[in-house]
């Protein structure tokens, strides 16, 4: 059995909140894994926060990670922790009167972010609306499934993480798994994530994902080029998110989103909010902009025009 | 003109607030510690890490002049250059139905105003011809069809309308108009969406 699979059976059924709720019961030695377990399911369960590691704990890390992915996926699987850019603070614009409905957004998310096929994970949700509804979220509706989009008298509006300014979900984490970096993008470190599912009841998006079972992405059809706080294979038993394509956008010079690249009409919009010539501050300038449930003051970085 | 001035055409002013609030951040922001309580509930402030791993934002947004990259025009397979069969023809300006050749070319375009030599240079079939009687390039198409889309023109320029590719900070690609729309009958054609999702009793653990 290697590594991996180790884990699988050891930590994960050791999971953080296992142990936290034996160790409160003063039965941690029970539930801890046993001398046969691999040096590495040591190391993950003593792993620090992500933002307290040192250069040299986060190198052991990521060292560890990327060996037990490969082996895991029969492939080199590279896991990076590229920084925020200075300056940068990412915003992305989606163009209603544009959009078909016609999903190639969701499945080149899944794709490049490495979600689980099976069970299914989708992080990008589109639902349809009725033209004389308006934006009323009543009536959105997705699981359409016509032969042909657009339909006559609907719109679409897809929906995904609006990296809010003032997330709900990154306060109510009980062990701060999960925060805000400085580029505006809410990440999640998923080895210290316990699953308690609070920042899903706090996100009014329904954005956040949990993994009930293992993840299951063939072997073929993973995205080896990952990031740490991004598209990595994640474990059973955490949430997960979009987070505006992290592995990609913080290159230099950064590339766009899977969901950007994959759309067929052009109607995804992505860019830096503090640059004036980037588009997505010429579409807030010059378009009319709709924010989604404005009136939870989420303040999402995530802008619909029309 | 400032960009600000046109901010007020933002109907929610909700997108007025967060970006001012963005502005005004982005400069305290570099230099915050970032505060947080660990498992055990004791307060950690982190200081240095973050700052150092911080990166310049080296490739800006330039703003663009007036040539844009494009990926080469959509031809049809084997019709390109015109002048191959064009070269020898007496142009015959005449509105009529096409019977020998293109007649799979159905005009959908404002056909009533409109005929093939308004946009095909009739001196130079491997050309474009504007209004103006400047001749243009099948690559520089877009200035052809900005004559009457003027809107969906400036859009297309600052990158709102239509598909850029390439980097958000860097390198562009932009397609041109013909690219997504047939010129000849322009309306984009409905596709077959992706499946819809599972319903939560379809998804088994
Ligand atoms: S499920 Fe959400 S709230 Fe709970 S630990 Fe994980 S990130 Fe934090
Ligand atoms: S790929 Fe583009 S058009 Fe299709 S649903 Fe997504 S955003 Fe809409």
């Amino acid at each position: 059995m290697n590594d991996g699979k180790k884990r699988d059976k050891k930590v994960f059924q050791l999971t953080r909140r296992k142990a936290l709720k034996s160790l409160a019961a003063g039965a941690a030695v029970l539930a801890l894994p046993s001398r046969d377990a691999a040096a590495s399911v040591w190391d993950a369960f003593f792993q620090k926060h992500f933002r307290r590691m040192t250069r040299s704990d986060l190198e052991k890390v990521l060292a560890r990670l990327e060996r037990e992915y490969s082996q895991e996926y029969a492939q080199e699987v590279k896991v990076g922790v590229t920084p925020p850019i200075e300056g940068v603070k990412y915003g992305y614009g989606l163009d209603l009167s544009r959009c078909i409905g016609c999903r190639r957004c969701v499945y080149g998310c899944v794709e490049e972010n490495n979600q689980s096929r099976d069970p299914q994970i989708h992080w990008i949700r589109v639902v349809r609306l009725k033209k004389e509804k308006g934006t009323d979220l009543h009536y959105a509706e997705h699981y359409y499934n016509p032969s042909q989009v657009p339909e006559p008298g609907h719109f679409y509006m897809p929906i995904q993480c609006q990296q809010c300014e003032k997330p709900p979900c990154t306060k109510v984490c009980p062990v701060q798994a999960t925060w805000t970096e400085k580029d505006g993008i809410v990440v999640v470190d998923y080895n210290w994530c316990i699953g308690c599912r609070y920042c899903m009841a706090a996100c009014p998006y329904g954005a956040r994902h949990f993994n009930w079972a293992k993840p299951r992405i063939p072997n073929d059809s993973l995205n080896p080029q990952t990031h740490y706080l991004g598209n990595r294979p994640r474990p059973v038993g955490v949430v997960e998110k979009c987070t505006y394509c992290i592995q990609r956008t913080r290159q230099q010079p950064g590339r766009y989103p899977a969901c950007l690249e994959a759309c067929p009409v052009g109607a995804r919009k992505f860019g830096n909010l503090l640059d004036p010539e980037s588009e997505i501050r010429k579409l807030i300038e010059n378009k009319r902009v709709y924010i989604l449930k404005e009136e939870l003051n989420t303040q999402p970085k995530f802008f619909y025009f029309f | 003109m400032s960009p600000w001035t046109n901010l007020s055409r933002v109907i929610r002013p909700g997108a007025l607030i967060l970006l001012a609030v963005l502005l005004t951040g982005a400069a305290a922001a570099q230099a915050a510690k970032e505060k947080y309580f660990d498992r055990s509930g004791t307060l950690v402030v982190v200081e240095t890490p973050a700052a150092e791993l911080l990166r310049a934002y080296e490739v800006k947004n330039l703003p663009r002049g007036e040539t844009f990259p494009v990926p080469p025009p959509p031809f049809s397979e084997g019709i390109f250059p015109c002048s191959d069969c064009h070269a020898g023809m007496t142009p015959n300006l005449a509105r009529r139905q096409l019977t020998d050749e293109h007649t799979d070319i159905v005009l959908n375009h404002a056909e009533g105003q409109r005929w093939c030599l308004d946009c095909h240079n009739p001196e130079d079939r491997d050309t474009l011809r504007l209004v103006s009687g400047e001749v243009i390039g099948f690559n520089e198409s877009y200035r052809l069809c900005g004559q009457c889309h003027g809107d969906k023109y400036r859009d297309w320029r600052q990158g709102l309308h239509g598909k850029r590719t390439g980097y958000w900070n860097g390198d562009k690609q932009y397609l041109l108009c013909a690219h997504c729309h047939n010129p000849h009958d322009p309306r984009f054609k409905p596709l077959t969406p992706l499946p819809p999702p599972l319903r939560p009793e379809e998804i088994k653990l």
